[in-house]
């Protein structure tokens, strides 16, 4: 198996027998003529049949795609019909006394040249137009049909580049993807063939050895990969990627811009987990309400010193921005020992659970907690930021909390920096302790998050990282839903919401417990929101909810 | 001679198509329709400002005009007057450049 890595053109994966395509201007060769009359006229009569199959192209490319797409072919027939481009065809065939089709193929090359030499991605791709141009004019000369090779039904072309025509043809003729060497992500062929929805891999910077024709091949438009003759494992899991990625479409244009409703009306809100910037085009892509838990921490991992104000600034103003009036729940720094952030210095710890971490970390180095908050502050005037702490067991350390907060207000008013001074301030409930005062800490905090891993973890006494009793790391388990009640229960009395953003967010068992017991919010990987919104539209609340609430 | 210059505002600059829509408006003159990059019109004499035939498509795109850049509409001969007064229109109002 050969595995190349390219850029994707369009989400969605093909399986073919991959066809290599020679380029169509080889084999034209410089032939002298005497009759350069014959030429000429050869020349005008191709050039007339070229305009028709243009305008026709044009004309379909309008009632399939719309204007912009058509537009490709309207430039084209600009170009065909140029009178620079024009005149330095009949001027190589009349002075140079040369065959029509070799003074396209010239002509073609010296005005691609203005293009290629720009330093502009869009105008050197605009060269590919040219070509396109020139390449139907000399099949017109050559009295050539359309480009239709013998039976590429099910076929993955691979090309160093194709004309936008190339593609719609090929699409017409069955073809299930392409596999270019050159291009880019805007160039008219990959606009093309996002349009016809064919997946594509592009700019692979290497061309396709000649052996690889007629072997089994799959394009993975998604991540932007090809494999050539594949093995068995990656057939299958191609084939569940393309299953789940298709489940996902429909999903999504079913069920988009619809609400998270139940049908006796009940209304939760699903936002997405974010565990880093690169997840947020998914987030949006997915429908989400907001970002329900991002998870700050890569900020500091992966590198070999903290994050500044600045940076930390950038990445959150980036993804608050993109969110525009969405929420988004920022959590400070959870980390601990069992962390690798070798520049921190953490001591070992024999229970890192137990240990050093989330809140605790925070008070112990107060210049990293009071350098994020400040980041986050600055954030907040660009969208709608919360923030979120973790690991909280007792009241003293929300005072202890809020004194930062007023500390990084301050430090920003002296610099003159602007921000929100009433950013909701929540807190995870992931410990027992903080679940029985749970009715105390819900005067002090906005929002609550119940995190159920940890809260797990912590009531059944169960380390999932151990072989010997994660059997019976049981989220089922009839004390975490007791739980979760109490918790709902004492916000609800104080007036403040609880969402629940650990694994059991996306349990879609467990969507008719958290709805009977009235949680406000889920906050899902973002590939889990569409089919948790699926789940709460198909439940009858009413129904339901005295036998769940009789049993827990 | 009539002419007026223009700062392209467009994020895309002068992209293909705005380009083949501005060749085709300016077909419609007998004039001699020219487009300079730049403002300067004394260089325009010297020949040192590159310039275009706005009749033409690769000439035009050849120009390579961004978002920013400044460049000069001249036109040459009888309908020179009508020529500039509606290719200012149809640049700013139609094509949005």
């Amino acid at each position: 198996m050969i595995v190349l890595k390219g850029i994707g053109v369009f989400s969605d994966i093909s399986f073919g027998t991959l066809l290599i395509k020679t380029d169509i201007n080889e084999g034209i060769s410089k032939i002298h003529v005497n009759d350069t009359e014959q030429e000429l006229q050869k020349y005008y009569l191709a050039k007339n049949s070229a305009c028709e199959q243009i305008r026709s192209l044009y004309e379909e490319a309008l009632q399939k795609f719309g204007t912009s797409e058509a537009d490709i072919f309207a430039t084209h027939e600009m170009m065909l019909k140029d009178k620079d481009f024009e005149n330095t065809v009949l001027d190589i065939i009349k002075n140079q006394k040369l065959n029509a089709e070799y003074a396209v193929l010239q002509t073609s090359k010296q005005f691609s040249e203005i293009f290629l030499n720009m330093n502009d991605e869009y105008m050197r791709e605009r060269a590919n137009d040219v070509k396109d141009v020139s390449c139907r004019l000399i099949n017109c000369i050559q009295g050539k049909k359309e480009i239709r090779e013998k039976n590429i039904e099910n076929c993955i072309i691979s090309a160093t580049d194709l004309t936008p025509s190339e593609v719609s043809e090929l699409h017409k003729q069955g073809v299930k993807g392409f596999v270019l060497s050159e291009g880019s992500a805007c160039s008219h062929a990959s606009i093309i063939s996002k349009v016809l929805k064919i997946p594509s891999v592009v700019a692979l910077r290497e061309q396709l050895k000649p052996e690889y024709n007629n072997q089994k091949v799959i394009v993975d438009g998604i991540s932007g990969i090809v494999y050539i003759d594949p093995d068995e494992i990656t057939i299958r899991e191609m084939s569940k990627k393309k299953a789940q990625n298709d489940e996902q479409k429909n999903l999504l244009s079913s069920l988009k811009g619809k609400e998270n409703i139940t049908k006796d009306g009940i209304k939760i809100n699903i936002f997405a987990n974010l565990n880093s910037p690169e997840e947020i085009d998914e987030v949006l892509q997915n429908d989400s309400g907001g970002i329900g838990l991002f998870r700050s921490e890569f900020l500091y991992l992966n590198r070999n010193s903290l994050p500044t104000e600045d940076e930390q600034f950038e990445i959150y103003k980036g993804i608050v921005r993109k969110m525009g009036s969405k929420k988004v729940i920022i959590r400070t720094i959870d980390i601990g020992s069992d962390k690798r952030v070798n520049y921190l210095n953490l001591s070992k710890e024999i229970n890192p659970a137990m240990g050093c971490r989330g809140i605790r970390l925070c008070f112990e180095h107060p210049e990293i907690f009071i350098t994020q908050l400040c980041a986050i502050y600055r954030a907040s005037v660009f969208g709608n930021i919360s923030i979120m702490f973790p690991m909280i067991i007792s009241l003293e350390e929300v005072a202890e909390i809020k004194k930062y907060i007023k500390e990084a207000k301050n430090r920003l008013s002296e610099r003159g920096i602007e921000f929100f001074p009433n950013v909701p301030i929540g807190i995870m409930i992931e410990t027992p302790a903080s679940v029985f005062i749970s009715d105390e800490l819900a005067k002090e905090v906005d929002f609550f998050s119940i995190g159920t891993n940890d809260l797990t973890q912590y009531s059944l006494a169960i380390d999932r990282q151990n072989g010997k009793v994660n059997h019976m790391f049981n989220m089922h388990h009839k004390s975490i839903m007791r739980m979760i009640k109490m918790v709902v229960d004492n916000a609800h009395q104080n007036g403040i919401w609880v969402g629940v953003c650990g694994e059991l967010a996306s349990d879609e068992s467990f969507i008719e417990k958290f709805l009977s017991i009235g949680v406000d919010e889920l906050s899902v990987s973002p590939s889990y929101i569409l089919s948790t919104r699926k789940k709460i539209t198909e439940i009858n609340i009413s129904e339901i909810k005295d036998n769940i609430l009789k049993n827990i | 001679m009539k002419f007026f210059k223009y700062i392209i505002q467009s994020e895309n600059g002068l992209h293909a198509r705005p380009a083949g829509l501005l060749v085709k408006a300016a077909s419609e003159f007998e004039s001699k329709i020219q487009i300079y990059k730049g403002d300067d019109i004394k260089k325009f004499d010297e020949g040192i400002l590159k310039s275009a035939d706005a009749k033409g498509l690769f000439s035009l795109m050849g120009l390579n005009l961004k978002k920013g850049e400044t460049f000069t509409l001249i036109a040459n001969g009888s309908d020179e007057k009508e020529a500039v007064l509606k290719l200012e229109k149809f640049i700013k109002e139609d094509l949005h450049l």
